[in-house]
């Protein structure tokens, strides 16, 4: 079940999505069976950003039916750090790292992928749209125009295979999609969590987490996840990397039939950090 | 960094166990567990727990997420735990009974670390936080260290926690049991009597906030087990942070869930809630 992910080479179409899964951390907790056991084809980083950034205040989960909201903030140790702490141990997972980035503006974003491409380490770059734009407020991702603006000042900035990373905050994710195959991207993954409010039991009307909205995923997701997959794969022809709440193989079957060249596997890995090979597994078995 | 090894590690992935035993006290549920395939934890680390028959459906359509729960004892590849029951998640936990299957991810996080040879240590717990404190007091006094046990409960049910350890003082909010009052307040008398002591802490959050302010405020070093909602338990989700002294927000998943009561922010708690 090798596939080629716009030039990279994996050996099954199972990765993460970004920022469910933490390999530095998982190697103190698990030691060295972590790589050996690895469960993805590639890996994908957590969003970093040009600026450290510490995250939102806690509370950060709420647990719904079938799924969770979180409100993490994207904390991370900013370019340099990444470069100088995060790189070096990412580099040495067996398999290619795909390093997602997040700018709230091209001017950020062209610095990212301007300081990612001459690393050799990272084998592709995944682009986080689910940004406010600070003018209009609105997701840079949300907004074909937006979009299309944002990745024709960015493009340029590397010769590193570019995977668009959609929001499913949008009015029309295939036009997105459609503005992404436009102006450069080498694939799109989708979908991102979904906007979502957790209610605190105590406050009437307050929001439970310390970031305010946050993002629902887990199979509460799913079904939206696959019909956003149908859309995109009928509108474009680049790869697809899908995800949301897939939790088992048939799952995963079902968005690979609906188009996706790749699946990732997220908040499940929060259940069992194994669940992704079980899931690769089983594919592999079914195919 | 990555080379260093600071605790008993996991097997990657999740392993299905059978419930080989189950007991109330007070309103506490105790279950064990064969745990065959597990290396031994050391007190202050937990697992993550799921049932492996109807994890979902309860309240809510939950639980989802599996639960982080402290060991309460450990040897002879048995592992026990001890919950109260407070939402969808621990109602089933509590619902297991022998041959039931459960689902179990550990030992995760840090545990306590001994005093210095020689240095007595003070326990202080309260409520379901007397679990971790049980499996450590077993391991020091092996280790032939001086142990003082001091615990706090709500009433008298609750005070049945105190027979997870041996020789505890007990102190009840409703003083029906023991001390009229705070478990913090034996914990004062017994630093008044000799300071000389590392303590070592976990319960509510106010309480710990209590012990980490007598920490700081006496000079004498605590080690503090913190609870914190998680999803993953191994540092992927990044939910279960709390503030440091630098500002940070660390996991208590893999940065914890022991603490020294220096490393936390003076205003942890605030920021917790």
């Amino acid at each position: 079940m090798a596939v080629d992910l716009c030039g990279l080479e994996l050996a099954h179409p199972v990765i993460n999505g970004s920022g469910t899964f933490d390999v530095i951390a998982a190697r103190r907790v698990f030691g060295p069976s972590m790589d050996e056991n690895l469960p993805f084809s590639a890996f994908v980083s957590k969003t970093i950003t040009l600026e450290p950034r510490l995250g939102n205040p806690p509370p950060r989960l709420f647990e719904t039916a079938a799924g969770m909201i979180n409100s993490i903030g994207l904390p991370n140790r900013g370019l340099a750090g990444y470069l100088e702490h995060d790189l070096p141990q990412l580099a040495t997972l067996p398999v290619p790292l795909i390093t997602n980035v997040m700018g709230s503006n091209a001017d950020e974003v062209g610095q990212l992928l301007e300081a990612l491409d001459g690393r050799e380490e990272v084998a592709a770059l995944e682009l986080n749209v689910s940004c406010p734009n600070v003018k209009t407020g609105l997701d840079i991702g949300s907004d074909p125009a937006e979009l299309t603006k944002l990745l024709a000042a960015v493009r340029g900035k590397t010769s590193k295979p570019l995977i668009v990373k959609l929001t499913p905050n949008t009015a029309n994710v295939a036009l997105v999609a459609a503005a992404a195959e436009a102006s450069g991207a080498d694939a799109v993954s989708l979908i991102n969590t979904l906007r979502a409010f957790a209610a605190d039991p105590a406050r009437p009307g307050k929001a439970w987490l310390g970031g305010g909205t946050g993002g629902q995923s887990g199979p509460a997701i799913r079904a939206v996840a696959l019909a956003q997959t149908c859309a995109v794969a009928a509108a474009i022809e680049l790869p697809i990397v899908a995800m949301g709440g897939i939790a088992s193989a048939a799952n995963a079957r079902q968005f690979l039939d609906a188009g996706a060249l790749v699946i990732a596997v997220g908040t499940e890995s929060f259940r069992d950090p194994a669940a992704a090979g079980a899931i690769r597994d089983e594919l592999l078995e079914l195919s | 960094m990555s080379g260093a090894v600071d605790r008993v590690q996991a097997p990657f992935g999740t392993r299905e166990v059978v419930v080989s035993g189950t007991e109330d006290a007070g309103p506490y549920r105790v279950f064990s567990c064969l745990d065959a395939a597990g290396p031994e934890p050391t007190s202050g680390q937990f697992y993550m727990l799921a049932s492996s028959e109807r994890w979902g459906g309860g309240s809510e359509e939950r639980p989802y997420l599996p639960r982080a729960i402290s060991v309460l004892a450990a040897g002879d590849r048995q592992l026990s735990f001890v919950l109260e029951v407070v939402g969808p998640g621990t109602e089933r936990l509590a619902e297991l009974e022998e041959g039931d299957a459960l689902r179990l991810l550990g030992p995760l996080g840090n545990g306590f670390t001994a005093p210095p040879p020689g240095v007595r240590a003070i326990l202080c717990g309260g409520g379901i936080g007397v679990a971790p404190l049980a499996l450590l007091q077993q391991e020091l006094v092996a280790q032939g260290y001086e142990v003082t046990a001091l615990l706090g409960f709500r009433d008298r049910e609750h005070a049945a926690g105190a027979e997870f350890l041996e020789a505890a003082q007990v102190a009840t909010d409703d003083g029906s049991v023991g001390h009229a009052g705070l478990v913090t307040e034996l914990l004062l008398a017994e630093l008044d009597r000799d300071a000389s002591a590392v303590i070592y802490s976990c319960g509510p959050p106010q309480m710990l906030e209590a012990v980490r302010a007598i920490s700081v405020d006496r000079g004498v070093p605590a080690q503090l087990a913190l609870e914190a909602p998680m999803a993953c338990g191994y540092g992927a989700c990044y939910g279960c942070v709390v503030k440091c002294a630098d500002g940070s927000l660390r996991r208590s998943c893999v940065d914890g869930p022991v603490v020294e009561a220096g490393e936390l922010a003076a205003d942890w708690l605030a920021v917790a809630s």
